[in-house]
């Protein structure tokens, strides 16, 4: 244990996401030894971020202002929606430049282990945007794993009564892998689950 | 395949054992409690990733240490592999394959191969329906390891599941209120995808052991009897032949989950599907646990093992045989008899307390065993 500030410092560091507590004690050090002019920047913008950054009216992403740049973008394809679980698969779409339409960013993926049930995503929100007549396709682009299939699905069957185009991101190997160093187990499913190819 | 050398460190018992090991035969010979089934196991863990003694990795670690290595080099037709495992419990844990880094556990898996006898085999007739689920899930991910996959993914969806209807049942009990439901369809769907490519597999494994577990009891056992193998579904009646088919699978898990459902939603668990099923063992017309002899329940477990080894065997590559103090179990004949079928394998790898418990056909390469060391004689 250290004293009071530093111990303080390293506490709050360990809170945070993928940062256990001797990382927390080397971010900590290397806080203490940095020029003040260099931690004042990083104080300013953790400040900043909570007072000037919030959720996006219309699709939950990130924004500053009421509504996030893709929101006010009217170059953007009103007509469809790419449902993703967190901002950070916005910004993974977005640098794919694939896709022109908008986001809904739900918070996450249904999880009862983690008690996270419809109600605790952005779903109410995603059918009222659907509900208006607009939106003629939704993309399903949560996670490959088995919470995020099992919220593609949920989601599915919802707007299944609506008549929309629901389409779900193709999964399988690594996008940008080499076949020969993909695992036997993720191999072995991607043969298993292969298409045919149509020309 | 054969193991060619095996390094532990901090491992059970083991502080620090480096052995050197050949094709062929080879005994460990020591006297009770001093590392011969600690060794093998480490072997099995290299193959399995997992103790076939203890369902959790802490008790593989030497008392007072932190993690344990095992490194194990492989030679498959002539080429080495070197295997580095290191197991640190709480922890994910590290591999290593041929020195390289970017490896994770289960890309090890399928390396090497092993068919491991134990006493505990007896549990595989005498025991519950979960050691024989755990025999057909070992079998099945040794012959293909993205099994591995579908097991795992089937667990995480039942533990999703699982959760659900707990919280679903405590509300509904505790509040009165109406459970939500619009979440069970989907995870229902689930269970019976995944649910339906471990059972297809599950019952075309069966189908393709039933011939060879006849052909080794018939081999082993003194007194007549054929043993017949059915897979007991619990989202099928009862005595029902099911055919290896996903699609219709599914269907039937799906039929059955609705059935189950008002039962599920009172006990808060899920009720059907590939974890509540059982390898039914029959000897003639009557089921081996509860009626068979010690005799032949010891025959029954053997002749298990045994058509796992010819079926791993039919794939092309001899599994590393495993014979850990079991001949201790066995009537002179049955020794003999058993020792005559595994003695062609390309490594064989006997334990005994005692030099007499080795039948004479496994008389190969003899290593010593005592107080956490190894040594060649
Ligand atoms: N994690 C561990 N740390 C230290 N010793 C252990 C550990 N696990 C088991 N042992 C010791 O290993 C011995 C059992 O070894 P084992 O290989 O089962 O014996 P045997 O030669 O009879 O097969 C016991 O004395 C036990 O105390
Ligand atoms: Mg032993
Ligand atoms: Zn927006």
């Amino acid at each position: 244990m250290y004293e009071g500030a530093v111990q303080n410092l390293i506490d709050e560091l360990g809170r945070l996401p993928g940062v256990g507590p001797k990382s927390a004690q080397r971010i900590a050090f290397h806080l203490l030894s940095a020029e003040t002019a260099d931690v004042k920047r990083l104080v300013n913008a953790l400040v900043e971020v909570k007072e000037r950054v919030r959720f996006c009216a219309i699709c939950g992403n990130v924004a500053e202002e009421t509504e996030c740049r893709i929101c006010r973008d009217p170059r953007r394809d009103a007509a469809v929606i790419c449902v993703v679980e967190e901002s950070k698969d916005v910004v993974a779409i977005e640098r794919t430049r694939e896709f022109r339409g908008r986001y809904h960013v739900l918070g996450g993926a249904i999880s009862p282990i983690e008690g996270v049930g419809p109600d605790d995503l952005r779903i109410k929100e995603l059918m009222t945007r659907l509900s208006d007549g607009q939106i003629t396709e939704l993309i399903l682009a949560t996670d490959p794993n088995l919470e995020g299939e099992a919220t593609a699905t949920y989601l599915a069957r919802l707007v299944k009564p609506m008549g929309l185009k629901v389409t779900r991101l193709a999964s399988g190997l690594p996008v940008g892998g080499d076949l020969e160093y993909a695992d036997e187990v993720t191999l072995g499913r991607a043969f298993e689950g292969r298409r045919s190819l149509e020309f | 395949m054969y193991v060619s050398q095996l390094q532990l460190a901090d491992y059970r018992s083991y502080a620090s054992a480096h052995v050197v090991l050949e094709p062929g035969i080879s005994t460990f010979i020591g006297p009770n409690g001093q590392g011969k089934t600690n060794l093998v196991e480490a072997i099995g863990y290299v193959a399995t990733l997992g103790s076939h003694r203890v369902a959790t990795d802490a008790p593989l670690v030497r008392q007072g240490a932190e993690r344990a290595i095992v490194r194990a080099e492989l030679v498959k037709d002539g080429r080495t592999a070197l295997v580095e495992l290191e197991i640190n419990p709480g922890k994910a844990n590290r591999a290593r394959l041929n020195r390289s880094s970017a490896t994770r556990p289960r890309d090890i898996l399928g390396l090497l191969r092993t068919v491991l006898f134990a006493p505990e085999d007896l549990a595989l007739v005498k025991g519950d329906p979960g050691e024989r689920r755990r025999f057909l899930d070992e079998l099945l991910i040794a012959r293909a390891p993205r099994y591995a996959g579908v097991r795992s993914d089937y667990d995480r969806v039942l533990k999703q599941r699982n959760a659900l209807l707990k919280s679903a049942s405590a509300r509904f009990f505790k509040q009165r209120a109406e459970p939500d439901l619009s979440t069970l369809d989907v995870w229902d769907d689930h269970l019976a995808t995944a649910g339906a490519e471990l059972l297809a597999a599950r019952i075309g494994l069966v189908a393709e052991l039933q011939p060879l577990v006849a052909k080794a009891y018939g081999e082993l056992a003194s007194s007549g009897g054929l043993p017949v193998l059915h897979y007991r579904g619990s989202a099928w009646p009862e005595g029902t032949e099911v055919p290896a088919d996903r699609d219709r699978l599914a269907g039937l898990l799906r039929d059955a989950l609705v059935q189950a459902r008002p039962q599920e939603l009172q006990r808060g668990v899920s009720l059907v599907g590939p974890h509540r099923d059982d390898l039914y063992l029959r000897l003639d017309e009557l089921p081996a646990k509860g009626y068979a002899s010690q005799g032949e329940s010891w025959s029954y477990a053997l002749a298990l093992r045994l058509a796992g080894f010819e079926l791993l065997r039919a794939d092309g590559d001899d599994p590393v045989l495993i014979l850990d103090d079991v001949f201790a179990e066995l009537d002179a004949e049955r020794r003999r008899r058993l020792a005559e079928h595994v003695r062609t394998a390309e490594q064989v790898l006997v334990s005994a307390a005692v030099p007499g418990d080795i039948p004479d056909e496994l008389v190969g390469r003899r290593f010593r065993v005592q107080g956490g060391t190894v040594e060649r004689e």
